[in-house]
């Protein structure tokens, strides 16, 4: 297991270097660069600046520049848009934002989603299934951008109740929509998958000999069921979890919670070359180390599984 | 008393492509310690029989009719009823060894949790009582190997732990449902022995369910042959095997591959299994009977019985090739 983690995390580094590379190859060949403005700006002064920032290097030096930079100090460089701010500043305000309601979301999609699947399957073809797959089939058709200015028209305009937008710290009452409009497909999804998986399992060979044991249903779906249930809903919890914990743009916007998705959004528009850099390799280690994450749960709930 | 005794059993399975009659009013009884063999070719009815009696039926089955143990009637039992007898004194073990444990808990854990639930045990005693029934049905190394999961285990082997945990609780009662089907030959004949030891050293009853003849000759006290879901014949195990009065039953018997003359061909039963939701009106048999008369087709024979024998036909016995 230990030497399967290490080889896992060994693969990870030119797995990261290749998605640095070809982000950085993407952005160059953009048109445009950061300091393009309406008015443009006097060519010495954008020679200056240039070479403040070292754009007036080859590509490849500017690579190498940024790669050991990286490497060697963490240094993900200066934000070209925010003055006097690096991108570990700006990176620094916008995560823990993100991840405070990611998490929140992914609690709240997991508790929900698998409750609800695992209730439909055991009452199948009742009032509660079809409750229960009305209501995902409702999630997931509904998008977050649509969610969004349905939760503050309801919320914040008719009834009053939830602050319209802002942070706060994430004080509860400005992290209930953004949870809300985050985490419903999400929770859509692992109802569906819990549901299809548990129904599924509910009908092996296992789960008969567990009932001519004499055990009440209660403890043959928690003992018997479960595990195997959850398994195809772990593979969909790992990028899932990622895609909730670096959140998304809309959240940002919707509900101004100044996220990492809104300076991503700002810095792809502003051509902010280090902070869309920063953010990519924020989200690719986080996709990297969920699936190994999951891959390890796997093999904790499976017997069979063994690397 | 009888230990078991069902009477004008049916079980029906709704599907969409209309009802399918698994079982169509079927009657046994059957004895403390006694061994009954239930014979047929599959899609009989013979697991549906003992599915129905242990209320394992799949969701859209229906069992209609009575399955007294003891004199209670389980088919009238919800399930928490039926919990306090399964396993407990009416055990099953199933077909398919390598699927029916759970490839995700230990052996360990799956025996133990029968005598916590049963008798209360605490969880090292379970454990030490279930380390105790591997032995008795000779797994090696039992008590370190008890912690292992199933798929560490043959399929022999599985099986040896699936009749283990059906006699934790010392059963009066059990089903065994094919349990050599997907075994090799040589564990199959391992396995046997183990039942049969099991039939002495506990006094438990078993019904056996096969399509194997080979098995229950010198097996099994008593034999019923099912056909269509119904009986076609039942009687002690040497009489049916000497002087079957069923056609079907000699045509199973003609079957049997031997070893001890020559034959170029295996004699084979013409035809195919009947569509369980399209009956033929007279015998279930009556498509594929070699002897088949008028009579037959139109008109379901009755159960003649007879002091020991029992049989479902319109072929006078004397005629029966």
């Amino acid at each position: 297991m230990l030497s399967f983690v290490a080889r896992r995390l060994a693969v990870a580094i030119p797995t990261l270097l290749i998605l640095v590379v070809l982000s950085f190859v993407l952005m160059y060949s953009a048109p445009g660069g950061p300091f393009n403005s309406e008015r443009p700006l006097p060519p010495e002064v954008l020679a200056n600046i240039e070479a403040k920032y070292g754009l007036d290097q080859p590509f490849w030096k500017q690579i190498v520049n940024y790669v050991v930079g990286v490497v060697t100090q963490f240094d993900f460089g200066p934000s070209f848009q925010y003055k006097d701010r690096t991108v570990n500043d700006v990176i620094a305000q916008g995560f823990p934002v993100t991840l405070t309601y990611g998490f929140w979301s992914f609690v709240v999609a997991v508790t929900v989603g698998v409750s609800l699947g695992v209730a439909a399957a055991i009452k199948q073809n009742t009032w509660l299934d079809y409750l229960a797959v009305g209501i995902s089939i409702g999630a997931q058709v509904l998008p977050n951008f649509v969610m969004a200015p349905i939760l503050l028209l309801v919320f914040t305009l008719w009834l009053g109740w939830l602050p319209g937008g802002g942070w706060e710290g994430g004080q509860w009452n400005y992290l209930i929509m953004p949870v809300i409009a985050l985490s419903t497909s999400y929770m859509a999804s692992i109802a569906r998958i819990t549901r299809s998986s548990m129904l599924e399992v509910l009908n092996t060979n296992f789960i008969r000999t567990a009932q001519a044991k004499g055990l009440p249903m209660r403890r043959v779906i928690w003992r018997h069921a479960m595990k195997p249930t959850i398994l195809p809903v772990l593979s969909y919890l790992g990028p899932a979890f990622v895609g909730m914990i670096t959140g998304s743009v809309i959240i940002d916007v919707f509900f101004s919670t100044g996220g990492i998705g809104q300076f991503f959004v700002n810095s792809a528009f502003n051509r902010d070359y280090s902070v869309i850099m920063g953010i990519t390799i924020l989200v690719g280690t986080l996709t990297i180390l969920f699936n190994l994450v999951v891959d390890i749960l796997y093999a904790w709930i499976d017997p069979k599984i063994r690397y | 008393m009888s230990l078991l005794e069902i009477e004008d059993l049916r079980v029906t399975f709704t599907t969409a492509d209309g009802d399918v009659h698994a079982v169509n009013g079927l009657s046994l009884n059957i004895d403390k310690g006694e061994t009954l063999a239930i014979v047929g070719e599959s899609g009989s009815g013979k697991s549906q029989t003992a599915f129905a009696a242990m209320g394992l039926l799949a969701k859209n089955g229906q069992a209609t009719g009575q399955a007294r143990f003891d004199g209670q009637d389980l088919l009238a039992m919800n399930t928490r009823q039926l919990n306090k007898i399964r396993s407990k004194d009416m055990a099953m073990i199933f077909q398919d060894p390598m699927t029916s444990l759970n490839p995700y808990l230990r052996v360990s854990d799956q025996m133990a949790e029968v005598l916590m639930l049963h008798q209360g045990l605490s969880k090292s005693a379970a454990v030490t009582e279930a380390v105790r029934m591997l032995d008795a049905v000779r797994i090696p190394d039992a008590r370190a190997r008890i912690t292992m999961f199933p798929h560490e285990f043959s399929g022999g082997m599985r099986q040896r732990i699936m009749i283990a945990m059906s006699l934790l609780c010392q059963p009066r009662l059990l089903i065994a449902d094919e349990p050599t089907t997907a075994l090799d030959v040589t564990v199959q004949a391992q396995i046997m022995q183990l039942l049969g030891d099991i039939r002495q050293d506990f006094g438990t009853a078993i019904i056996l369910i096969t399509h194997d003849l080979g098995i229950v000759a010198g097996f099994c006290d008593r034999t019923l042959v099912m056909y269509g879901g119904q009986i076609m014949e039942e009687g002690p195990t040497d009489d049916i095997f000497s002087d079957p009065s069923h056609p079907y039953t000699s045509g199973l018997l003609k079957a049997v591959p031997r070893l001890d003359k020559e034959t170029a061909e295996l004699a084979t039963i013409a035809g195919e299994p009947p569509d369980m939701s399209r009956l033929p009106a007279g015998c279930p048999f009556s498509p594929r009977c070699a002897q088949v008369l008028d009579n037959c087709r139109a008109e379901r024979p009755s159960l003649e019985v007879t002091p020991g024998r029992r049989r479902a036909c319109h072929l006078p016995v004397k005629e029966v090739a």
